[in-house]
């Protein structure tokens, strides 16, 4: 198995990452609604998914050597762009995968 | 409000119905599983490490994530970090979940904080928001909730599996780019939140030269500043 940097930490990684999601969970129903939530932190934290997950898709689309890479040789991108096009019109995750898998496929075969 | 008895057959019913709730949305959390497992296995981490993820961490997006930055050698206190924020939408849900739940012991208290994903959240609040608060509402969250914690644990062993055979060549690991596009497009439905998921991802490709991943948070703090700018015009 291949050695990451990161690896004697993992557990660090589980357990932490573990109790601070199990600490956010527990966090209000352990306060039995003594205390709300402020309503700027709930609007914020609504556009906490979209902007980490995009923050994950687009440099995995536009940079996948590690360099910026627009262009008809980036197949990553073309691939993406079909996924979010069925994304879109079926709201299905498994369809979306499949379909962006598809086009890369197909593409790598092409070119 | 107490909980009913575990031998009291409204409470065994509710717990069904509970996981019967839950289940056609194991339809997709199924494969999701599977190819985080996979991921897992494909970017170094040990079966017993990718497994345990699984169970300690139990929150999809974040382990597709640390697995991603696992993989690119990312100091652990970015990832600790990165897990932190991008869970933190759960503190809304024991938000809102917490009046329903209220005057439970603290048993039951912790085992269903541990059990409330995203999934869970949706079809017990949906329940909750129909009947108000019943006694049996504990027990259909635990049942919502331990029937996608056993499917988690299945899905993710067959993906461990299965990575283990799949040669790199077939280029799985964009499959993490296509589930979160698939998780994100669906959902923006208005301007403030496309905008924020643009100038994130913009920001992270711009700022991918920063130092130990950090570029990562500072998209994520850009793209939600901008969608609550946004809110306002």
């Amino acid at each position: 198995m291949e050695r990451t940097a990161v690896n004697g930490n993992l557990w660090w990684i589980l357990i932490l990452g573990g109790a601070l999601t199990f600490l956010i969970r527990l966090s209000f129903i352990a306060l039995q609604g003594r205390w709300q939530p402020p309503e700027l932190l709930q609007r914020a934290l609504r556009y906490v998914p979209p902007a980490v997950l995009s923050a994950i898709i687009l440099p995995e689309m536009l940079m996948p050597q590690g360099s910026l890479q627009i262009g008809a040789e980036n197949l990553r991108l073309w691939a993406g762009l079909a996924a979010m096009w069925v994304a879109w019109r079926t709201r299905n995750i498994l369809l979306t995968i499949a379909a962006g898998m598809a086009v890369l496929y197909l593409l790598q075969w092409l070119f | 409000m107490t909980a009913a008895s575990s031998s009291s057959p409204a409470a065994r019913a509710d717990f069904w119905a509970g996981v019967r709730a839950e289940l056609p949305i194991l339809l997709g959390v199924t494969p999701f599983g599977m190819i985080y497992g996979v991921l897992a296995v494909k970017a170094g981490l040990p079966a017993a490490a990718a497994q345990a993820m699984s169970s300690i961490v139990f929150a999809g997006s974040s382990q597709f994530m640390a697995v991603q930055l696992i993989s690119t050698a990312t100091p652990v206190v970015v990832i600790i970090l990165s897990i932190l924020v991008i869970n933190l939408r759960h503190a809304l849900y024991s938000a809102s979940i917490a009046p329903y739940l209220h005057g439970l012991s603290r048993a039951w208290k912790v085992v269903l904080a541990y059990l409330l994903t995203d999934e869970a959240y949706a079809v017990a609040i949906t329940l909750y928001q129909k009947k108000g608060v019943i006694p049996g509402s504990p027990w259909f969250l635990l049942g919502a909730g331990l029937a996608l914690w056993t499917d988690w644990q299945l899905s993710t062993a067959v993906g461990i599996f299965l990575g283990a055979q799949i040669p790199a060549a077939w280029s799985l690991d964009f499959t993490l780019a296509l589930t979160f596009i698939a998780l994100v497009i669906p959902n923006l439905r208005d301007r403030p939140s496309t905008l924020a998921a643009l100038s994130a991802g913009v920001t992270a490709v711009l700022a991918h030269g920063l130092p130990y991943k950090l570029g990562l948070l500072l998209a994520a703090l850009v793209g939600i500043l901008v969608g609550l700018w946004n809110e306002r015009r």
